[in-house]
Parts: C-alpha cells; sequence; structure tokens
C-alpha cells in the first residue's frame, strides 16, 4: 500500500516506539501534522521551538530514550539551534524533524527557506536532508540508531513539504547498514588489564566520572567497582548522581565550583580515573598544572575524548558500562588507607559550606538545602544556568543517575524549565523541581503553559537575586565590580505571572517561609508552581577556581 | 602528567574514504574549519567504486592536533576509512599548471627545463608559456622553482592524490 511520506513519518515514528513528541506547526509540516492528529503516541505542542527542543532533551535525560520533536521550515528550525547545540555538547540522544521547502525552491531563497543542514552540521552527530521519498523510512531508521548509540547525540531530518506529500510503499528496515559507523562497546582486555594492574599499587587514586556513566547506564558497575577497590569518587556536573554523594567514599563535584576535598584529591591523586568524562576546562582549570602527580586511566566511547587535552596513559575505547563491568571481574583493592584518612580530614576541615550566621535575606544555599531535605532526595532536579545551576549542584546530594538535569557544556540558560516538562512527562511518578534564577527561568517561560495545560506538577523554584547573578559574580571579582547590565530590578511580579497563566505562585522573603511554602508546592500534584524565594542580593558561589587558573588559586569564600 | 613541549609541525598525508554523498565535503572542510585546523591540499577523487571517493588531504600539525583531526574525521557518519599515509609507503602525484613570462628569447632555456620535468606545453602567447607537470609533490616543488627566476604569471596546483603500494 502507498503512503504519503508525512504518514510513512507517522509510522517509522510509531516503530521506534516513540511515546511522546515535541513540536510547533508551520506551512511545510502541516502534512505531517495531518497525520499527527490520530497518531496514538503524544504530541506536546510548545509555544516556542526552542521549548521543544530543550522539552525533548529532557525527556531523554530523563528517561534513557531518544527524544523527538519537531519544527516547521525557516523560523521553525532555526529556534531549534539552541536546543540542538544543548543537546549535542552534553550527548543526547535526540531526533529533530525540520520541515523544508519543495526541492524545486530549494536554494531559490523562498519564503522561510534556510539551510538548516548547514546550519546544524557542526551540532549534530549527523544531518539529513531527504531528498527522494524512497530514503525517507531508511533515514529515520538511521537517525534513531546513529542517535542513541555510541555516544549518543542529535540527528536532524530536514523534510520538504514535497517529499512529505510524496508517496510510496512503506516498509520499515529491519537494520541499518552504515558502513563509517561502527560504535565500539567493548574494551581492549589487554588495556583492561593494564589499567587494573596499575590501579593495584596506586596510592593515592581518584575517580573521575561523569555523563558518559549515566549515558551508558553504568552506575551500577561503577558502585560495583568502588565497593571492590574503596577508590573515592568525584563526579563532574553532569555525572552528578552516578555515585551516592551521602556515601563517605564520594568526593561530590570537582571542577570550577566543586568542592575543595574533590579538587584537592584530584590534585594530589597519583592515579585519575576517567570514566565518561572528557576533561572539560570548567574541570580541569589550566591544563598544565592539572595532575601534576598522576597517571590517567581513561575509559570513554568515543575515542576522540582521549588524549583531546589531557594525555592518557591507559586509554580504553568502549561502553562505561562493559568495561566497567569488566573491570570488575579482575580488579584488586589498592593499599589506600593512608588516602582515607587524608580525604577524611580533608572533608572535615574543608567542607562545602555557606556563611549562615547572616539571617537578613535567605541564602540560596539554605533553599536548595531544604528542596532536599523536603524531598527527601528523590525528585529529579533540573537546573537553568548561573549561580543557580551551581548551588543546586552543591547543595543537593545526588544518589541517583538521571536525578540531576542540566545544561553542562553548552550553558544554556532557559533549559531548566523546558526540560523539566520533559523529564516530568518521561517520569509522572517523580517530582520534577527546576531550580531557577531570575534571569533564566524569563528565556522560556511562555511553557508554563504547556505545564499547566498538561497538568505537570513542576516545581519552579526561583532564586530571586534581582541580578544575572553568576555574571555579577564575575563582574565583582574580575571587573572591578562594575555591575553592567547584569541587575534586573525591573522584573515581572512571579506570583500573579504564574496565576495569569493558570499556575500557582508563592513569594518567600523570610526563612520561616521556606519550608511551608515548599511543603505546599509538593502538595499539589495537578498544576505547575512558581515559587519565587527571594534571596540574598550579592551572595557567590564558593569555592571557586577562576577561569583558566589551577587548584592553587582556589576562593573559599568571600575577602573581606 | 608532563605537558607535551613537542610542537613538533611536519606535514601529513591522510586519505579518507567517503561515502560519494552531497554534503561530505562541506562536513569534511567544516571540520578542519571549525577546529581550526590548516589545509595545505585536499583532492576529491572517484574511486573504482561508484559510490565511494576519496579525499586526499594535506594538513600541517603537530602529532596531538593530527591525532585529533584522524578521530574527528572518524566520528563522521559518511566517512569510511581514514588511513595516515604520511609514514607509509605510497605513490603520489600531483599535477601543476603553470603560467610563466617567455620572452623569445628565454624560450629555449625553458623548454629544455620543461623536457626534463616532462612538461606538457599547454599553451604559448607572445610573452608567455603555460606548462603543465605531474609528478610526485617534491618535483613539482623543484619544478616551481626553477621556474620562479623567468617570473611566474599564475599556478594553480591540484594538490595530492596518495595510494599505498602493495
Ligand atoms: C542563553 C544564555 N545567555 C547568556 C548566558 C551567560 N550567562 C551565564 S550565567 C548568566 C546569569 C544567569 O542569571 P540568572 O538566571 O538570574 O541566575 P543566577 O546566576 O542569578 O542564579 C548569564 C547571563 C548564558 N549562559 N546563556
Amino acid at each position: 500500500m502507498k503512503m504519503k511520506g508525512a504518514e510513512i513519518l507517522i509510522e517509522s515514528l510509531k516503530k521506534e516506539n516513540v511515546e511522546c513528541m515535541f513540536g510547533y506547526p508551520g506551512g511545510v509540516v502541516i502534512p505531517i501534522f495531518h497525520y499527527l492528529f490520530n497518531a496514538p503516541f503524544k504530541f506536546i505542542l510548545t509555544r516556542h521551538e526552542q521549548g521543544a527542543v530543550h522539552a525533548a532533551d529532557g525527556y531523554a535525560r530523563a528517561s534513557g530514550k531518544v527524544g523527538v520533536a519537531l519544527a516547521t521550515s525557516g523560523p521553525g528550525a532555526t529556534n531549534c539551534v539552541t536546543g540542538i547545540a544543548t543537546a549535542h555538547l552534553d550527548s543526547v540522544p535526540l531526533v529533530v524533524f525540520t520541515g523544508q521547502v519543495k526541492r524545486s525552491q530549494i536554494g531559490n531563497d523562498a519564503f522561510q527557506e534556510v539551510d538548516i543542514t548547514g546550519i546544524t552540521r557542526p551540532i549534530t552527530k549527523h544531518n539529513y536532508l531527504v531528498q527522494d521519498i524512497k530514503d525517507l523510512a531508511r533515514i529515520i531508521k538511521e537517525a534513531f540508531y546513529i542517535a542513541s548509540t555510541g555516544r549518543p547525540g542529535p540527528v536532524l531530518i530536514d523534510v520538504p513539504v514535497d517529499v512529505s506529500n510524496a508517496e510510496h510503499k512503506f516498509s520499515y528496515p529491519e537494520a541499518v547498514h552504515l558502513r563509517g559507523y561502527k560504535p565500539v562497546y567493548e574494551g581492549h582486555s589487554g588495556q583492561i588489564k593494564k589499567a587494573c594492574d596499575l590501579i593495584a599499587s596506586a596510592k593515592r587514586p581518584v575517580i573521575y566520572a561523569g555523563g558518559g556513566v549515566v549515558i551508558s547506564n553504568a552506575s551500577k558497575e561503577l558502585r560495583e567497582f568502588v565497593r571492590k577497590t574503596a577508590i573515592p569518587v568525584t563526579t563532574t556536573l553532569l555525572g552528578l548522581g552516578v555515585f551516592p554523594e551521602t556515601d563517605p567514599l564520594s568526593l561530590e563535584m570537582l571542577g570550577m565550583h566543586g568542592t575543595y576535598y574533590a579538587n584537592h584529591a584530584v590534585n594530589e591523586s597519583d592515579l585519575l580515573i576517567a570514566v565518561g568524562a572528557r576533561f572539560d576546562d570548567r574541570v580541569t582549570g589550566d591544563i598544565s598544572e592539572f595532575i601534576p602527580h598522576a597517571k590517567v586511566i581513561h575509559i570513554d566511547i568515543d575515542p576522540a575524548s582521549v588524549s583531546k587535552t589531557v594525555p592518557v596513559d591507559i586509554p580504553i575505547v568502549g561502553d562505561c558500562k562493559q568495561v566497567l563491568a569488566e573491570m570488575n571481574q579482575i580488579v584488586k583493592q589498592p593499599k589506600i588507607e593512608e588516602w582515607h584518612a587524608e580525604i577524611e580530614k580533608l572533608k572535615r576541615e574543608h567542607p562545602l559550606t555557606y556563611d549562615m550566621t547572616d539571617k537578613g535575606m535567605i541564602k540560596p544555599q539554605y533553599v536548595v538545602e531544604e528542596i532536599y531535605r523536603q524531598t527527601k532526595g528523590d525528585a529529579i532536579i533540573c537546573t537553568e544556568v548561573g549561580q543557580n545551576q551551581m548551588w543546586a549542584a552543591q547543595f543537593y546530594k545526588y544518589t541517583q543517575p538521571r536525578s540531576f538535569i542540566s545544561s553542562g557544556g553548552l550553558g544554556t540558560m532557559g533549559y531548566g524549565f523546558p526540560a523539566a516538562i520533559g523529564a516530568q512527562l518521561a517520569r509522572p511518578d517523580k517530582r520534577v523541581i527546576d531550580i531557577a534564577g531570575d534571569g533564566s527561568i524569563q528565556m522560556n517561560i511562555q511553557e508554563l503553559i504547556v505545564a499547566v495545560q498538561h497538568r505537570l506538577p513542576v516545581i519552579v523554584a526561583i532564586l530571586n537575586n534581582c541580578f544575572l547573578g553568576m555574571v555579577r559574580q564575575w563582574q565583582q571579582l574580575f571587573y572591578e565590580k562594575r555591575y553592567s547590565h547584569t541587575c534586573l530590578n525591573f522584573a515581572p511580579d512571579f506570583v500573579r505571572l504564574a496565576e495569569s497563566y493558570g499556575a500557582v505562585g508563592i513569594r518567600i522573603e523570610k526563612y520561616e517561609e521556606v519550608i511551608p511554602a515548599i511543603r505546599k508546592a509538593l502538595e499539589i500534584t495537578d498544576k505547575p508552581v512558581i515559587l519565587d524565594f527571594q534571596v540574598s542580593r550579592e551572595e557567590n558561589v564558593y569555592p571557586m577556581i577562576p577561569g583558566g587558573k589551577s587548584f592553587k588559586e582556589i576562593i573559599m569564600r568571600e575577602l573581606a | 602528567m608532563a605537558s607535551s613541549n613537542d610542537k613538533h609541525i611536519k606535514q601529513y598525508v591522510i586519505s579518507v574514504k567517503v561515502e560519494n554523498r552531497f554534503g561530505v565535503l562541506a562536513r569534511v572542510a567544516g571540520l578542519f574549519s571549525a577546529r581550526g585546523y590548516n589545509i595545505d591540499s585536499l583532492a576529491v577523487s572517484a574511486t573504482e567504486q561508484d559510490d565511494v571517493s576519496i579525499m586526499t588531504i594535506v594538513v600541517r600539525g603537530d602529532d596531538r592536533v593530527i591525532e585529533q583531526v584522524k578521530k574527528q574525521l572518524n566520528k563522521l557518519i559518511d566517512i569510511i576509512k581514514v588511513s595516515d599515509h604520511t609514514e607509509l609507503p605510497t605513490v603520489e602525484r600531483e599535477f601543476v599548471l603553470l603560467k610563466v613570462n617567455a620572452l623569445p628569447s628565454k624560450r629555449a632555456e625553458i623548454y629544455q627545463l620543461g623536457e626534463i620535468f616532462k612538461a606538457d606545453i599547454a599553451d604559448i602567447s607572445h610573452k608567455t608559456i603555460t606548462l603543465g607537470v605531474k609528478g610526485e609533490p617534491e618535483n613539482i616543488d623543484t619544478f616551481i622553482e626553477l621556474m620562479r627566476p623567468y617570473g611566474i604569471k599564475e599556478l594553480m596546483r591540484t594538490g595530492r592524490v596518495s595510494l599505498l603500494k602493495e
């Protein structure tokens, strides 16, 4: 039986067991929307295409499935760009469909034509312009495969409107044939053996676990590895939750705003075991001073991540889950009692903390701690970008993978809230909280109506400091305190804003209001809540290793 | 960790087997430009297989940079195979078209030099001769040097192609 391209597209998504898709219509995708009308899966109409892609991304990160989004050509497609780049840098599996003008018009500057495959070439894992309807099903099959295997990432498929309207027989391929794409999952057993030997003789080893552990669902294997070796673990921002931060062997997060003890331990280590992490500059700071004494074992599925910035002694290219499982068969515990004692002392002497003597305005860190306590650490925390993101990372203790969702690589303000919507759709059984700044939340606030429409009880906790706080912090510390265009004292009334959307809004100005407000928000289960916490205005995030500097230059607290 | 001070810049020849599809060249070129790698030459060639092309890329850098180039190329889905020909036994050829000033008094010399390099005389005008020379890239370099004193008006090299020896 012949089908229209648009119908083939929908049928293909059914074959991929898509349960939820996010998007926004427009001229050249009306044929696709025509068949979406009866599709058996959920379609979420966001109010901006950027929101659709972030929501698909949040859905993917919370569930481990491929996120799917759809937008029209031209402005619809360009509105997806930030979302796609966000997913690309954090290796999130997405398939994004964009409409395109009809084939005969491509290249003519037709109405709403942009070369979106050209624009997204450097920010996708792969992309396609469908030039012939007979290729459509195969391309969709390949896109899902490419997006979700190896090091995952976004794949874009640009579909000209006349391809959507053309007819062809539908048959969904069983398998893909990509001779240029063969991800390696299994680690080299010789390398694994060598790594285990090195581990056995280490005196000051540290595990540095990243987002790759989340992506490969290797948290269980990592925990077993730690149980067998008793090696302390630090994680990156995107690795939060892969190892319980409540465990005595956890050093919590490392890097620019990581804990003192994580950065100190890494700096002093004689062996750094990087698992699914990529030595981002926010982690290493000044590369030439990073890990002066350490040998490096690097387990990663992407060969291009290995020895990219930091030379590696034992590279193991493979899937974290498989490699760790194999190491767990043979690895032995090194003798590191002294190292344990040293780390314990470090943790005692330099805890993660903030000034709790100031009883004036609410401390943002306290709000995060209280959210942790009130949710018993069981929520999915999404974040915006800036100080809110760092406090959310520092003061909530993550114990489960996929419980922390944040734009790490691109640092996209406006990511957290639509991502929270996606996460809530993926995990209706969980409470989802977006920890936000008053700046970031205004970047995609339009999606509030989507949460209202779908009765999603997402909580937005705005740490409202009336500033673009993180930029203000840099201005304070490195630019003579000249707060050029970072003060947000012209702000909406977030309570009335929430109410006008049909959500609940609560403003919190005093310490004693914090707990009741969080509890009240947690009682609401059928609509979103905005908690507008009026927090201390010029609070800074510490510790801080200034950009491009080494651990030695860590700033622990406010200098008088 | 010992930071590599080995900033040894040298020339590498990388042969990349790719799917013969639209957009592949843009992907490869984009990869180089986005990461600030400078390409000395790039030749795109048809092969014995209709659906496969080979790009021979000559690029300058240190070992680390080149390792990254190769890995990044390998990540592209449309790239079938990346081989580094730099240290391997290969046959290499390149072609140059060169227009040189040649007043009648100088023509004989230029012809003679051309003959040594088995040059084609592609065109002659009152004041110039255009020669075409194919050969190993080093020979082409030498030929160009020999022509320089006469005044090269225009010159175009194809970029080398490189095949592994059996
Ligand atoms: C889209 C985007 N634009 C600009 C920035 C640069 N930036 C990083 S943090 C920040 C301030 C964020 O302010 P706010 O959301 O109020 O959070 P706070 O730091 O105060 O917690 C800015 C502007 C960014 N990361 N993303």
